[in-house]
């Protein structure tokens, strides 16, 4: 800390006070309002905390906050402090609060909104940039993704010491991580395509087969990966498979944990010891939780956009046990409720299902027209007393699942 | 190796594929890119033996490669619902850039879109002209937000430099100083004979309507056109501001086309209407207190 200039040590100082403040009075877990704090005193504090620091910025549209937590985990395997913003807090505040909280780690691991990612690279000059995937997200308040995409390309192509991981399965992160100088490429999957039918760097309509995806027209196409995700296994750069067999369940997790990976052997940690910490995370700021209550084993989940329920849906129980979706249209949700419409539900069929959440009669008329049997419950207890004891799969979307666990306590 | 995609389809149905309901997800075949089924590769996605027959009505949701950006599957959802409600069967047919746009079609439906994909869908229609030669048949065309723009004179590029629309409806577009961004709700024409118009827009477009074309609606709450009214029509051409699945909290809109397309529509009983009826009340008393 002694290094920091006397402006930004006050500034610290007084945001840890007010993220105190936050936590005992039970507003928050305190890590975004320490960061609003310092940088009303110190504007260029995030600059002046990340100086002398190995970062690595991860971002896109789903996994970035579990993806934080593994690349914590394997880059901890090294046996130094990691500084993070374990708890999703992606914005600029949120940054400063995670650096000032660990002023000595050597490393930072920091969850970036994908909008911010340029500025936030400007910012703290990261050693690697980890991008998991781009798709349809809060339209009412996010850039379009294209958008987004072609000014991540600039971001890289002004940064060309930054390296850069990225998944080669998603065309338009690929097209945008083609612009960086140093890139690891990751066969990390991608199961969502309805954004990505045309290639972004011409438009034409996008092949794709066994090998990949490829433009017929301008010659882009997925670019060979060093690691691979195979089945619940990693093909490492080497050609050497390691089952994952992490304690996160879904194909999103195992996708993101090769990522992990491969941004840990960009900083020396070796597979076989990584890979242990890796497996140890068992639950991520509340999310993939069982939670004991009146003889129901709750299983939290979060999805906010149709690529996110799409890889819930693959976490659910196998036998048909019920399901409670959760759907807000609050700020942070994104107040258009039209992406409803872009989810598959009919694979929830054969489960009882029941609807809780702000948007519940969107929910429910979505349903109505996949020919889902549904049942309204006013929240999580009632849910909880509607259905026999045994198990109960919760999907919630953000806002809606902040509230589920408010009301099962923040132990959950 | 495998890549780790080509197991998955999305929108894949597992079951038998003769309610058409299936074919509402199952209508993009991923095969039409070679991957799964390279016989069929250069066959259109509408000739494929579809189990409706020649009576069956027509919905042709055009470029959802191209014009899908949230939500907009909802109206051929919402169109193909209805219809069947009625009796009516119903052929869902997806057609995406890459592919020729039959004219053969009773209800097209053109979605929203980015700036880009926007403008690459006015020039690969324009080229194939398929979607003209319908509406000049007297097909029904339903368009929103990015594919309202379209299909009139002209549209802002991303840029906001003058693009080509498909010059269906009298209208032109191009780019305001803000983003509409919130819930809408306007009062629609009524010679049109619909309930108030409510939905969610996002948009940054202006649009003028030129004397071919009349407003769909005046703006009570929103932005629309920019100029207090919203969307246009003319004949069966209808084209909204409003984002993605429209014609969800709009079921007098939906049966408007449904009657264009197939004439006089018996009523939906009660309880095939009622969450639709709930949602509106709900949407409609939300705008109202805020």
């Amino acid at each position: 800390m002694s290094k920091l200039p006397i402006r930004a040590r006050v500034a610290t100082t007084l945001g840890e006070a007010a993220g105190k403040v936050s936590r005992l009075t039970g507003r928050g877990d305190g890590s975004v309002i320490g960061g609003v704090v310092g940088l009303r005193v110190a504007p260029d504090l995030l600059r002046q905390l990340a100086a002398g620091r190995q970062i690595v910025l991860v971002t896109g549209t789903n996994g970035k906050t579990t993806t934080t937590r593994l690349v914590s985990a394997a880059i901890g395997s090294l046996g130094q402090e990691v500084a993070s913003n374990a708890f999703g807090a992606n914005m600029e505040s949120g940054l400063v609060s995670a650096l000032s909280g660990s002023p000595d780690a050597p490393y930072a691991v920091l969850e970036v909104d994908e909008r911010y990612l340029p500025s936030m690279m400007k910012a703290t000059t990261p050693r690697v940039v980890v991008l998991l995937n781009l798709s349809r997200d809060q339209m009412d308040r996010a850039a379009e993704i294209w958008l987004v995409a072609r000014r991540w390309r600039e971001a890289f192509a002004a940064m060309p010491d930054c390296r850069v991981v990225a998944n080669a399965d998603d065309p338009l992160v690929a097209w945008a991580a083609g612009s960086a100088s140093q890139v690891v490429w990751v066969a990390a999957g991608q199961r969502w395509h309805e954004d990505s039918w045309c290639c972004p760097q011409c438009g034409s309509h996008l092949r794709r087969d066994e090998l990949g995806w490829r433009c017929g027209e301008c010659g882009l196409s997925r670019p060979s990966a060093r690691w691979v995700l195979e089945g619940d296994s990693v093909i490492d750069s080497m050609g050497v498979v390691r089952e994952l067999d992490l304690s996160l369940p879904g194909r999103a997790n195992k996708s993101n944990a090769v990522m992990a990976l491969a941004v840990a052997g960009l900083f020396g940690a070796d597979v076989d010891q990584a890979l242990p910490n890796l497996r140890s995370v068992a639950s991520v700021a509340g999310r993939y939780t069982t939670v004991q209550r009146r003889g129901r084993a709750l299983h939290l989940l979060l999805a906010k956009n149709p690529a996110g329920w799409l890889e819930a849906f693959d976490v659910l129980d196998q036998d048909h046990r019920p399901v409670l979706l959760a759907v807000n249209a609050q700020v942070p949700d994104g107040k258009d409720t039209s992406w409803l419409w872009d989810v598959d539900y009919r694979v929830l069929r054969g489960r009882p299902v029941l609807v809780a959440g702000e948007r519940r009669i969107d929910l429910a008329v979505r349903l109505e027209a996949d020919e889902i049997p549904f049942e309204l419950v006013d929240g999580i207890e009632a849910a909880v007393d509607k259905v026999p004891p045994g198990g109960l799969d919760v999907i919630a979307n953000y806002t809606a699942f902040q509230q589920i666990r408010a009301t099962l306590g923040r132990t959950a | 190796m495998t890549a780790p995609h080509s197991g998955h389809r999305p929108y894949r149905a597992n079951g038998s594929a003769d309610r058409a309901n299936e074919l509402l997800w199952t209508a993009r075949e991923p095969g039409v890119n070679g991957a799964h089924h390279p016989g069929e590769r250069e066959r259109p996605v509408w000739d494929r033996g579809r189990p409706a027959g020649p009576s069956a009505l027509r919905l042709v949701w055009i470029y959802p490669d191209l014009l899908s950006t949230y939500g907009d599957r909802g109206n051929l959802i919402m169109l193909a619902r209805r219809a069947q409600m009625r009796g009516l069967r119903v052929e869902p047919i997806q057609v995406n850039s890459d592919q020729p746009v039959p004219s053969q079609g009773d209800i097209y439906l053109l979605g929203g879109g980015e700036d880009l994909p926007q403008v690459l869908a006015a020039q690969r229609l324009r080229a194939g002209g398929g979607v003209n030669v319908a509406a000049s048949n007297g097909a029904v065309i339903f368009a929103v937000c990015a594919g309202y723009q379209l299909i009139g004179t002209v549209f802002g590029g991303a840029q906001g430099e003058p693009v080509d629309g498909l010059g269906i409806l009298d209208i032109s577009s191009g780019r305001g100083d803000k983003r509409g961004v919130g819930e809408i709700l306007a009062d629609v024409d009524p010679a049109l004979g619909v309930e108030q118009l409510t939905g969610f827009e996002n948009h940054q477009g202006v649009t003028r309507l030129g004397p071919g074309a009349r407003p769909l609606a005046r703006v009570i709450i929103g932005t629309g056109n920019g100029d207090g009214t919203e969307g246009a029509h003319a004949g069966r051409v209808l084209g909204t501001y409003l984002h993605g699945p429209a014609l969800v909290r709009n079921p007098g809109l939906a049966d408007l086309l449904l009657t264009w397309a197939a004439g006089p529509l018996p009523p939906i009983p009660e309880a095939g209407e009622a969450w639709t009826r709930r949602l509106r009340a709900e949407r409609l008393a939300a705008v109202s207190v805020t």
